[in-house]
């Protein structure tokens, strides 16, 4: 099969997607849209925030515009930029100004990795006013009602330098997501990998004590994602201990005391 | 080799034969018999174990080969290694015993093969511990049966019950799994002081065997392995009540005060009496997996994390949160003692004996060993006292017009935003390129595809470390010179933004090697870092292995792209007795490499002469300047770190 080409803005999200609500926060992001808000997702990684922006899309029917910020991240590769063809300049779009024309979804995933400058292009857009100046072009591009603007950040690892702003977060609905409690985390690894209960309930055994070393020399525990991942190999056929140490320890540190600990913890548990 | 007198002359040099009177003759006869390749080998060892102490140099060949058949290089090493670890750490007599104790070498060599050290491991079975639920428990040696007082587990320093060394891990890890459940299922809640011991313990391993089975069933099944069939399995722990007693006592008058003062802090309410008011509005559920869940009135709240800890300590204690305990309290209620563990005065933990408490200890490279000396140097921080008076404005003043230039010049090198003209991609189109370009399709010639502006953002991200020499030699206008140099720096770097941190360093002898605090890398150039400036005074002696390692672990502590440590110095390595010679500066040398390798730039300025013939060794060719007059210090200083980082 070849890989379909897509423009941003046309990304409907046709299948819904696997999500287990943890509290109220469908409803929430809900009441947001409808009254044109924003919504800032707080949250340490792989405890499903992305999942969460799909479900909604796929909810609200609106396609998703999903921009992963970098350190390189300027507000041109936002909203757009003039190319030249032909001896003649031609602007572009840049996914944010796509993603307010067709009144999608636009996620910014990680946002505080962006420039500085970057997050002030998106105030605008993320008060009552609801538009995005195009500087470049003399314009301002109003933004109708389907348009949402959402962001997310993990307020656990980055620096002092990378907090977010006052003068940014206080313009946002906030959610806060982190890992599920046991009984649904071990449901979400279940339905996403296919193993079976007693192996699920193992994984999540193990995914606490890994979170128990977090500050002793780990810098985060296993997050349900990678939960997910070392299920799927389990569900291949891959012994526990081995699929533990590939798809958790490796990808938690490098440290080889610590790698070697977290594998004791995995074969004393299965 | 083969020559008698030749190995006679060599050992009558190594073993100092004029003032020991060592038999050199006779050794030499015994090695003569060996076949060359240990000769070898075994000469090699008494020079380097002669170079920390010759008569167990002495001592050491003539047991080795004496127990010895054949000689094997590298039981060798360990075994050499070993002994002067043990002279290291508990003197000469200790050392020789060992040395001349044939069984026990034997012992050793089992061991060696087969065994597995807690040093080795110790971390790995700490992390193991941290990962199992619960409070954080601790890991040291002990001898005897493995046994917990609440807050550490005490081990075997090594494990040698099978000839595997895979089952021998296993074993100390059951061991620590075993002392964990112990803790974890209130096994040292109950009255111990009245108990048959050594039925209970039995008893307690029994019950404690059956929640590993439930809760670890991997390592149940090692477990089950290592059991064998005597009555006592090899991994039987011991209770000491008098120590679990103490600790406990002194746990809960700890946890309570802190839990109660966390409280406080949690709850709602300007004054401590409004949030006792609050409290009474608690909630609070606990979970099998000791989670403490509080709620005031019906809604969570969310403690921070040192108060889950807490909490999840006082539930292993207790099975439940106290009612009293649900108290807050405020933090003037409590002595500071039980709060946190006050810092001590490192100048009192030098009075009298020597003492290792409260300093961090760092290895030390024995040149002549060719290997570290474990735990060698007993570090502490502390800072410099403030002088209040006139030396950092004279010095502004003396040096008014170099200050201004030196600025000027600094400024300069500021790396700030920019605008890039004619990129091949960037944010805006540059107009005057395409206009040129056009103009150039339109005549046929090649059109440029450099078309863009682009932004350039500074990202100049340096840390500097500055490690001025304290050492007595430095007395008089030396020390004047570098405290003007630092003036003058602080002034430049000021105005340039990079990060910067002082430290002094200084020393007598491997127990008090002691680092001054003059500027840390979070404070800004204050009056107190401008009065420790003029507070800095020539000290004791100039050991500098420690004062670089200690120094290149602060330095790594912080963020940035490129790290230098910068050392103004008078002179060569050298302190009281040991640290001599190529000793000092192999330390040096070794301990400079292991900055390099952890990506850290040293750099060395010196006022020494003769500094031409050890620094290139030390820093290499190009990382160092000497400057060869006092007074020009000052300017220079400055000056270097420009060229350095521009």
């Amino acid at each position: 099969m070849q890989a379909t080409p897509l423009q941003t803005e046309e990304n409907f999200i046709l299948n819904e997607p696997y999500y287990e609500p943890v509290g109220n926060e469908v409803t929430i992001f809900e009441a947001a849209y409808n009254n044109g808000l924003p919504v800032l997702i707080k949250g340490p990684t792989g405890c499903g925030k992305s999942r969460f922006m799909e479900y909604m899309a796929w909810r609200l029917k609106r396609p998703l515009v999903t921009v992963s910020c970098h350190d390189d991240l300027t507000a041109s590769d936002l909203v757009g930029r003039f190319l030249i063809k032909g001896g003649e300049t031609s602007w572009v779009d840049g996914p944010l100004a796509a993603a307010v024309r067709a009144g999608a979804i636009c996620y910014l995933d990680e946002i505080v990795e962006a420039r500085k400058d970057t997050m002030v292009v998106i105030h605008p857009l993320a008060d009552d006013r609801r538009v995005l100046p195009m500087e470049k072009r003399g314009e301002l591009l109003r933004a109708g009602p389907e348009f949402c603007l959402a962001i997310s950040y993990n307020p656990g690892y980055q620096s002092v330098l990378k907090d977010l702003k006052q003068s940014t977060r206080q313009r946002f609905v906030a959610l806060e997501f982190d890992y599920p409690e046991a009984g649904l985390e071990q449901r979400i690894i279940e339905k996403e990998s296919g193993v079976d209960s007693a192996m699920a309930e193992k994984l999540v055994k193990f995914a606490a004590m890994t979170r128990n070393l977090k500050g002793s020399g780990l810098e985060e525990g296993a997050s349900t994602r990678l939960l997910v991942h070392a299920a799927k190999l389990i569900a291949s056929n891959i012994s526990p201990v081995e699929a533990c140490e590939s798809a958790i320890a490796q990808a938690l540190c490098d440290d080889p005391e610590m790698l070697s600990a977290i594998n004791e913890l995995s074969a004393s548990l299965f | 080799m083969s020559d008698r007198n030749e190995i006679i002359a060599r050992l009558d040099q190594w073993l100092e034969v004029e003032y020991t009177f060592l038999d050199s003759a006779a050794l030499t006869d015994k090695l003569l018999a060996r076949p060359p390749e240990e000769q070898r080998l075994l000469l090699d060892w008494t020079r380097r174990i002669a170079s920390t102490q010759i008569p167990l140099a002495y001592e050491f060949t003539t047991s080795v080969m004496t127990q010895m058949e054949v000689v094997d290089g590298e039981l060798i090493e360990s075994w050499a290694l070993n002994a002067m670890d043990a002279y290291d750490r508990s003197g000469l007599q200790a050392a020789m015993t060992l040395v001349r104790d044939v069984d026990r070498f034997h012992h050793y060599r089992r061991e060696r093969e087969y065994g597995v050290w807690l040093g080795e491991r110790q971390s790995v079975l700490r992390h193991f511990v941290h990962g199992l639920a619960g409070r954080k428990l601790d890991i040291e040696e002990c001898e005897g049966a493995p046994w917990c007082d609440g807050e550490t587990i005490f081990l075997p320093a090594v494990v040698i019950a099978f000839e595997d060394r895979e089952k021998n891990f296993q074993l100390y890890k059951v061991m620590v799994a075993l002392l964990w459940a112990q803790v974890r299922f209130g096994g040292l809640r109950c009255d111990l002081e009245s108990l048959k011991l050594e039925t209970f313990c039995t008893q307690e391993r029994i019950r404690l065997e059956a929640h590993i089975a439930e809760e670890l069933p991997g390592l149940y099944r090692h477990m089950v392995a290592l059991k064998g069939d005597g009555s006592t399995p090899p991994y039987q722990f011991t209770i000491h009540p008098d120590a679990v007693a103490e600790k406990t006592t002194r746990r809960l008058e700890r946890e309570k005060a802190r839990f109660k003062v966390a409280l406080n802090e949690l709850l709602p309410g300007k004054t401590n009496e409004e949030k006792r008011r609050n409290a009474a509005r608690l909630s609070h559920e606990q979970s099998q997996a000791l989670n403490l869940e509080l709620q005031l009135d019906g809604k969570p709240l969310s403690p921070p994390e040192g108060m889950k800890q807490l909490a999840s300590s006082i539930l292993i204690d207790f099975g439940e949160i106290p009612p009293d305990y649900l108290v807050p309290a405020g933090a003037g209620d409590y002595d500071p003692k039980l709060l946190g563990e006050l810092e001590q005065d490192p100048d009192a933990v030098w009075q009298g004996t020597y003492h290792e408490e409260g300093a961090t200890l760092y290895d030390e490279w024995d040149h002549g060993r060719q290997h570290y000396r474990k735990g060698w140097c007993a570090v502490r921080e502390k800072p410099v006292a403030e002088v209040k008076d006139d030396f950092v404005d004279r010095t502004r003043a003396k040096y008014h017009a170099q200050i201004k230039q030196l600025r000027k010049s600094f400024e300069a090198m500021r790396d700030e935003d920019r605008l890039l003209k004619r990129q091949s991609d960037g944010d805006e189109v540059d107009l005057d390129a395409l206009v040129e370009a056009l103009a150039d399709s339109q005549d046929g010639s090649e059109m440029s595809s450099r078309l863009f502006t682009r932004m350039h953002r500074s990202d100049r991200n340096i840390a500097v470390l500055f490690m001025v020499d304290m050492s007595g030699s430095t007395k008089g206008w030396i020390n004047e010179a570098e405290k003007e140099s630092l003036v003058l720096l602080c002034e430049a770097l000021e105005s340039l933004g990079d990060r910067y941190a002082i430290y002094g360093f200084s020393g007598m002898s491997r127990k008090r090697c002691e680092i001054y605090t003059v500027k840390t890398f979070d404070e800004g150039y204050n009056e107190a870092v401008r009065n420790r400036i003029s507070g800095i005074e020539a000290k004791d002696y100039t050991r500098m292995g420690f004062a670089i390692r200690h120094l290149s672990k602060i330095l790594n502590e912080t963020e940035a792209k490129t790290r230098l440590l910068v050392t103004l110095s008078d002179g060569k390595p050298d302190d009281y007795s040991d640290y001599k010679g190529e000793y000092g500066i192999e330390d040096t040398r070794r301990a400079l490499i292991e900055a390099r390798r952890s990506g850290i730039h040293p750099y060395c300025i010196t006022i020494d002469e003769t500094a031409r013939d050890y620094l290139p060794q030390m820093y290499g060719p190009a990382a160092y300047t000497v400057v060869e007059k006092v007074y020009e210090l000052p300017q220079r200083v400055a000056d270097i770190y420009r060229k350095l980082t521009h």
